[in-house]
């Protein structure tokens, strides 16, 4: 298998092997072994869970920093809109696009006007008809890595579209080489993300070649300093600017409110979306039009990577929908780019799927046998002791010859009383020739 | 090393037990997902055991769902102690539901069932007998 870029990582000298991420985790992708946490990276879906549950912060996101715009001649900021969620509705949004310029940015652009482009695409889509029932979202990309790694059935209901952050990063190039006549080698284009998901899928594009952006760097990372560059008089960030349409995409349900007045399901949290897509597996949803699933409560304003409550982040959000809209202004440029954007499509995504216990089907087969077998011995309590999720995630471990079944502890001190009662046994017994 | 036969695995089913429905067939598409079939066959066979289950657990009193995974093909196979199917015809008819309507005010009984593990299978073959129950035997080619 292709080797696989992660954002999500262990700081081994803060993890204490304890089991809170092993359980957590939807794809039962980490195990304890040596006394920390190990994750399965063909498993693991960089949805944040386990950075969330750690309450030992031993899991964090590698992500980009300031520092790293010296590598270009010419930077661009792509601000989540998650990230207005961060500051008080006191804070108008122009402030926070033209804080970001006096971090080092020599322009902005927001990912909220790439979202609308997208909300267009998937409403002329879904009017076109004859997708897959139910459609469903690919704007998350922890979503997206759940169906390739879990759900590869339902690779084909993903609608065929980049999420915004990469419409928005190719409009956001587009207009930097024709407007100031740039080289597109000299730009730099920066993500400003609330999860380490969105980091992953720019060092590993979903469904495309190469990602339009450069790097990402974390809300929590960048928040400080940006708090500190917020002008205090009214400014002008000179770039495209996105209505609440887009800037609603940060909340759940946002984006389905966007694509009215089709039939919408709205999921989150990602063990909530695997449940809803075991659904989708079965067929009892067929009669809805879309599906929208984010990985994160919430949806991006519960991104792991975010600074403020999400509740605090919900309700500012709403507040800022209710105040003044910019007014959209219609771009010659960005029309074309959009419609490049669309007709363009994008590569199929691949089913990538990490359940199956071996490439030969007879071994497979061997392999269930014993970790059926194995699971029926084992206690069935889900302890985690062992460093593997659950019983049945030891047995199928077992299976694989990557665990034994004294990893245990209620079978190894069942193997120690046995042992301990067989020494008893043999202590009493006494050859012939001493026995009176 | 190939093993004579491949993998059979079972469920008892109880009537009226909706806390487990669903359970049997998730299991079941748990271990094709192991043996690595293919994802679209694995949805055939899910769809088709879960349609299965939720019959017996709709209509009969009790019964037993098993899976025989083989490499080249899955059969699943339900017998239950039930009411039995009068009309068999009538029962593969789309839309036609004996379930009674506490069954349907919970969302289900909507006469998809026959007609949809009929569809999803390769081979498909129902036997019932009135007052006594009802077997079903498909098979899918993997």
């Amino acid at each position: 298998m292709k080797k696989y870029f992660h954002s999500v990582r262990l700081l081994p000298d803060r993890c204490k092997g304890c089991v809170s991420c092993i359980k957590r985790c939807p794809t039962e992708a980490i195990r304890i072994r040596s006394g920390k946490a190990k994750i399965i990276e063909s498993r693991c879906i960089d949805c944040g869970e386990c950075i969330r549950r750690c309450s030992n912060h031993a899991k964090s996101a590698i992500t980009d920093s300031i520092e790293d715009l010296s590598r270009f001649r010419y930077n661009i900021a792509l601000p989540a809109p998650t990230l207005y969620a961060q500051f008080g509705a006191d804070t108008p949004i122009e402030a926070i696009l033209c804080g970001l310029k006096k971090l080092g940015f020599d322009a902005v652009f927001e990912v909220a006007r790439g979202a609308e482009f997208v909300s267009r695409a998937i409403r002329e889509y879904l009017a076109k008809g004859g997708y897959c029932r139910p459609a469903i979202s690919s704007a998350c990309p922890a979503v997206v890595r759940l169906i390739q790694v879990n759900f590869p059935e339902l690779i084909d209901h993903l609608v065929p579209f980049a999420a915004p952050v990469e419409v928005a990063a190719k409009l956001a190039r587009e207009l930097a080489r024709r407007r100031e006549g740039l080289n597109p080698s000299d730009i730099g284009v920066w993500f400003i993300t609330p999860c380490p998901a969105k980091m992953t899928a720019v060092r590993q594009p979903l469904g495309a070649e190469q990602s339009h952006i450069s790097g990402a760097i974390a809300i929590s990372k960048i928040y400080g300093d940006l708090l500190k560059s917020l002008p205090t008089e009214p400014a002008d960030p000179a770039c495209p600017r996105a209505t609440h349409l887009g800037v609603g995409w940060a909340v759940s349900g946002g984006e389905a409110s966007t694509l009215a007045p089709i039939h919408s399901l709205v999921i989150d949290e990602i063990h909530r979306v695997s449940e809803a897509l075991d659904q989708v597996a079965l067929g009892k949803l067929k009669h809805v039009d879309y599906i929208e699933a984010l990985a994160c409560a919430g949806g991006c304003i519960g991104g792991p990577l975010t600074v403020e409550n999400r509740y605090v982040a919900e309700e500012r959000m709403q507040h800022r929908a209710q105040g003044k809209q910019p007014v959209p202004v219609e771009d010659e440029m960005l029309e074309a780019v959009y419609r490049d954007v669309v007709d363009d499509g994008r590569l199929a995504i691949e089913p990538q799927p990490v359940m199956r216990m071996d490439d030969d089907i007879y071994q497979a087969i061997s392999k269930v046998e014993v970790m059926e077998k194995t699971l029926g011995r084992l206690p069935g309590l889900d302890c985690g002791s062992c460093g593997s999720p659950s019983c049945k995630a030891l047995a199928e471990d077992i299976a694989q010859g990557i665990a034994s079944e004294t990893d245990c502890v209620f079978k190894l001190r069942e193997k120690v009383r046995d042992l301990a009662q067989e020494m008893v046994s043999l202590a009493e017994k006494l050859p012939p020739s001493l026995n009176k | 090393m190939k093993p004579e036969t491949g993998i059979m695995i079972e469920f008892p089913l109880t009537g009226s037990d909706f806390e487990k429905a669903g359970e049997a067939s998730s299991k079941i598409k748990r271990v094709l997902q192991q043996i690595g079939i293919r994802p679209e066959i694995i949805r055939r066979i899910a769809i088709s055991a879960y349609e299965a289950e939720l019959n017996v657990i709709i209509h009969a009193f009790r019964g037993v769902i098993r899976a025989n995974i083989q490499p080249d093909c899955t059969t699943v196979s339900v017998e239950d102690e039930g009411p039995g199917i009068p009309n068999i015809e009538l029962a593969m008819k789309e839309g036609y539901s004996t379930a009674p309507d506490h069954i349907r005010e919970m969302g289900f009984g909507a006469g998809m069932g026959l007609p949809n593990m009929a569809r999803c299978a390769d081979e498909f073959s129902i036997q019932s007998k009135v007052g006594e129950g009802t077997q079903i035997v498909m098979t899918i080619r993997h």
